[in-house]
């Protein structure tokens, strides 16, 4: 069957079987920045957000979600204009392989939403759910830290 | 005093990668794919007696099933290293001799995920079950013989015995051990155990095959060596090499586990015989059971010394389990010897002796530290031991005893890589000075005395600080190979081919930096292209701390060839010898008695163009390869404080210092990068991580939940500080970084432990129930 979803601010209709989990949908349907590392809700690698709230997308049936606003990594930022949060992990090198990038990042912008002046504490609460194997955590740590600092200089001088 | 490196330029792939635009394996889907899933063994030793697919074959949507039955038996070893091959020929694609849970009974591809996996459930198997090894120390000799009348064999001429189990032996002895060990006024023997572990890499292992337009086939896969790839599927496939590509994409991180040829043969035979496109995706389950582990180690350590703590004599000995197949289980065995022993280079009598041994278990590989991080554990604590007991500061005595620069280690051409190693001197090591601003950072001095003294007395909770030194290599010395290719564009750009692998270490980012030095050109001008043995010359691939060291190097000379053209196109144009001219950000300039003449210069792009175009017209070009005559060891020194709390046997890290020595970091976030994410994982094997069976050898903790992965809330503070030291034999003075800090965190640990408590840890991990147990000993 076909369902309209909002991804990214844009309405898609999407193929799916109803016992499907929302991460086989989205990357069926080519949106393979969310990345699956376990299938298991333990990774956060397949992290989205619904309705601005992070989920594993392996742990969800795509079915239950038709009526919420996705959003994945390319949601917050792209190449050509990325987030702040996005900038300083490529800066700080908190991205080796990247492959809990996407999550990650998703993550840290629903951290610093709630919070935006977290200690590096909160910070590595707030990722809790997040595997990387790679960079031991400390540089992302860092670079959320960075982030955040840079956003609310950001957010300071617009107002 | 250099420009490109030693900064810390950012990945070139970092915001591709943050943004979700790169793709990996998994990523890529083609039209009319299969997808191929595969039947595991249940049992850890079993013959198959009958294999009935035609149930299987009779879904609608199912394509093909692969199994004994219809896929030739060509021996061969998994384990993606150079050839001729140090690892057995024991293993075939689908046998019908099942020799650990998890071994591959059969394949079948579907037209979708879903329906290959029911058509799993359909396969009926017949299994003469076999009486199976699950014990390690129990395998050599054993009446159950895992490798009967299969016809494994060695590759290269070594020891092998597979009707006792044995896989692998290493011996090496240099000076008399037994003699200079009864001499010795004072003795210790002490056994060790580390576990099983696995990579978990966040990416499972993919493999995605189809045939381009002409019928050769294409491989895309998530490999650390697809060149290795390459030979190994035209062989067990038997399809010509010069029908194979592979390519390598972006991967989800390697420490060794893709260091192994799995899933590309099965996906390859699927879409030859197919003519379809076909994908392999392991479960994070299979990743557990069914890839590549760290071997499970017992290392036993006997060690003679004199009152004022000098070692006379020391013989390790390694068991070895190499589960089901003999994959690295030579190699790592022969690395416990050759990435240890060297480091107190000062004992005169040194003994290694080494099994490597087959159990109806998981198999081992390759794995971050390989066979070093196995005998660290011991080692680090016997040198800690020694200087208890003899009054000496561990400190002053890694500062005395260990290697220096002009220095050597007998056991440097005594231990190689399945023949006799190099002989090297050692000409880096800043590892003296590593020690001394550890002990700094750390507050070693203050804190070792004061845990040492009355301040834990009476309390639950106990605080100790513990320190190592540790040693690595830096590629496998005359066996490694790796290659580059760069070519010059009409705009001052270039196209830097490599083989090296990029496994998210950042290799492709440091290797552009690398030319970028040699022709003082900013690091965006280089259009880095890897992994693909279409259009990269031919790399070993991403193992054994090589690609910094080794690919850099041929990166260097290639650089160094395409600077020389530069200056000869260009010292024409300026009609000026070509001994007045030198490159200076991105042009040619001349320069006079040391000065340069800012009316002659000519750009880079100018000297392109005309090469390309106008004058004597030739394509700017180079190619480089480069074996190294040596591995430069890197040197690092760990400092670490905790506290147990001795009602629970819980260990807490407190702190954790790490000083290290790569010679030059090239790019020192990415260094520290490694070394950080390498402390990490080592935490997590010395607290947490196992694999627990059952008695009919299923591995209970197959997923992350279970098996122990630390997050970042679980992390001590980390300090990392590189203390550089400069390489002669690597580009810029470089050396390696990727393995050697994984091995710290065992003995560094233990050590600490033994500062709060007294008491030492033999095992890994230090799970609460083993520390209380040794607690109330
Ligand atoms: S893939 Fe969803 S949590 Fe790991
Ligand atoms: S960067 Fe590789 S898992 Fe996080």
């Amino acid at each position: 069957m076909k369902i309209s979803f909002t991804i990214n601010s844009r309405k898609r209709d999407l193929e799916l079987q109803p016992n499907e989990t929302l991460l086989n949908v989205l990357r069926k349907n080519g949106l393979t920045e969310v990345k699956s590392g376990c299938e298991e809700g333990e990774c956060g690698a397949c992290l989205v957000l619904l309705d601005g709230k992070p989920v594993n997308s392996c742990q969800v049936l795509a079915m239950s979600v038709r009526s919420k606003k996705i959003t994945t990594v390319k949601g917050i930022g792209t190449l050509h204009s990325p987030h702040i949060i996005q900038k300083a992990f490529a800066q700080g090198g908190a991205d080796q392989c990247g492959f809990c990038s996407p999550g990650m990042v998703l993550a840290a912008y629903s951290l610093l939403q709630k919070n935006p002046n977290p200690t590096r504490e909160e910070i590595a609460e707030g990722l809790d759910g997040n595997l990387c194997r790679c960079t031991g955590y400390v540089k992302i740590v860092e670079a959320v830290h960075e982030a955040a600092s840079k956003l609310r200089n950001e957010k300071s001088q617009a107002e | 005093m250099f420009k490109y490196v030693k900064h810390s330029v950012e990945k070139i792939d970092g915001l591709a990668l943050v943004t979700g635009e790169e793709h990996y394996t998994n990523d890529f889907s083609f039209r009319n794919m299969l997808y191929v899933s595969i039947l595991h063994s249940t049992f850890p030793y079993a013959k198959i007696e009958d294999i009935d697919d035609s149930a299987a074959r009779a879904m609608d949507g199912v394509v093909e099933v692969l199994s004994y039955k219809n896929v030739k038996k060509i021996l061969y070893t998994t384990a993606g290293q150079g050839f001729p091959e140090p690892s057995p020929y024991d293993s075939v694609l689908f046998g019908d001799v099942m020799r650990f849970v998890g071994d591959n009974v059969c394949a079948v591809a579907a037209e979708t995920k879903e329906i290959a996996d029911a058509a799993l459930a359909k396969v009926k198997v017949r299994y003469k079950q076999l009486k199976p090894v699950l014990d390690f120390e129990k395998a050599e000799g054993s009446s159950t013989v895992i490798h009967q009348d299969d016809g494994a064999f060695p590759k290269i001429p070594v020891f092998y015995d597979a009707s006792k189990n044995i896989a692998a032996k290493v011996e090496a002895e240099v000076g008399n051990f037994d003699d200079a060990f009864a001499k010795s006024p004072k003795k210790i023997e002490h056994q060790f155990y580390v576990p099983y572990a696995s990579h978990c890499a966040l990416e499972p292992h993919a493999a995605v095959s189809y045939l381009d337009f002409r019928g050769r086939l294409v491989i895309i896969s998530s490999t650390q060596v697809p060149f290795h790839v390459r030979r190994i599927v035209s062989v067990v496939a038997e399809i010509p090499v010069s029908k194979i590509r592979v390519i390598k994409p972006r991967i989800g991180g390697g420490f060794g586990g893709k260091q192994e040829v799995l899933l590309e043969p099965i996906v390859a035979l699927v879409t030859w015989r197919t003519k379809r496109p076909a994908k392999l995706v392991y479960s994070r389950k299979e990743v557990f059971t069914s890839t590549r582990t760290r071997h499970q180690y017992r290392t036993t350590f006997k060690v003679g010394y004199n009152k004022d703590g000098a070692i006379n004599a020391l013989h390790l000995d390694a068991l070895e389990n190499s589960g089901g197949y003999g994959s690295h289980a030579l190699t790592v065995l022969a690395n416990a010897g050759s990435k240890t022993l060297p480091l107190l280079n000062k004992i005169q009598n040194l003994k290694f002796t080494g099994r490597g041994v087959y159990t109806n278990l998981p198999v081992g590989g390759a794995y971050r530290g390989y066979g070093a991080t196995e005998a660290y554990f011991g080692y680090g604590q016997i040198v800690d031991m020694v200087c208890e007991d003899t009054g000496c500061d561990i400190v002053e005595y890694y500062k005395k005893w260990t290697i220096k620069s002009g220095e050597t280690s007998p056991i440097f051409k005594a231990l190689g890589e399945g023949k006799e190693g190099v002989a090297m001197i050692v000409t880096s090591t800043s590892l003296n000075e590593c020690i001394h601003v550890g002990a700094k950072l750390s507050g070693w001095y203050e804190k070792r005395k004061l845990y040492g003294g009355d301040f834990n007395k009476g309390k639950r909770d106990k605080r100790g600080i513990g320190m190592v030194a540790l040693m690595q290599g830096s590629a496998i010395p005359e066996i490694d190979m790796a290659s580059a290719y760069m070519k010059m564009n009409d705009d001052g750009s270039f196209n830097l081919m490599v083989g090296a692998t990029d496994l998210g270490t950042g290799s492709d980012t440091v290797l552009a930096q690398i030319a970028s030095e040699v022709l003082d050109t900013p690091v965006e001008k280089f259009i880095v292209t890897s992994s693909d043995t279409d259009h990269t010359p031919f790399d070993t691939g991403a193992y054994a701390s090589s690609t910094t060291y080794l690919s850099g190097h041929a990166v260097k000379k290639c650089a160094e060839s395409i600077k020389n053209q530069i200056l000869k196109v260009g010292a024409d144009l300026l009609t000026v010898s070509i001994g007045e001219v030198e490159v200076e950000e991105s042009r040619v300039v001349v320069r006079r008695k040391g000065k340069q003449d800012h009316h002659q210069e000519v750009s880079f792009a100018e000297i392109c163009q005309s090469s390309l175009y106008q004058k004597n017209q030739f394509q700017i070009q180079a190619t480089a390869s480069h074996v190294s005559p040596k591995s430069p060891p890197p040197f690092a020194a760990h400092f670490i404080e905790i506290e147990v709390d001795t009602f629970t046997g819980i260990i807490k890290l407190l702190n954790y210092v790490a000083t290290v020595d790569c010679g030059t970091p090239i790019n020192p976030v990415l260094a520290e990068g490694q070394a950080e994410g390498a402390i990490v994982n080592g935490i997590a094997y010395a607290l947490f991580e196992d694999y627990y069976f059952s008695p009919q050898g299923i591995l209970l903790n197959d997923t992350f939940g279970k098996y122990g992965m630390l997050t970042a809330h679980d992390i001590p503070p980390i300090t990392v500080k590189l203390v550089d030291s400069f390489e002669e034999s690597g580009p810029f003075g470089a050396k390696s970084i990727s393995e050697i800090n994984i091995n710290g965190a065992l003995p560094g640990i233990a050590n600490a432990f033994f500062n709060a408590t007294g008491k030492r840890l033999h095992r890994a991990p230090f799970m609460p129930e083993y520390v209380l147990s040794v607690i109330n000993e």
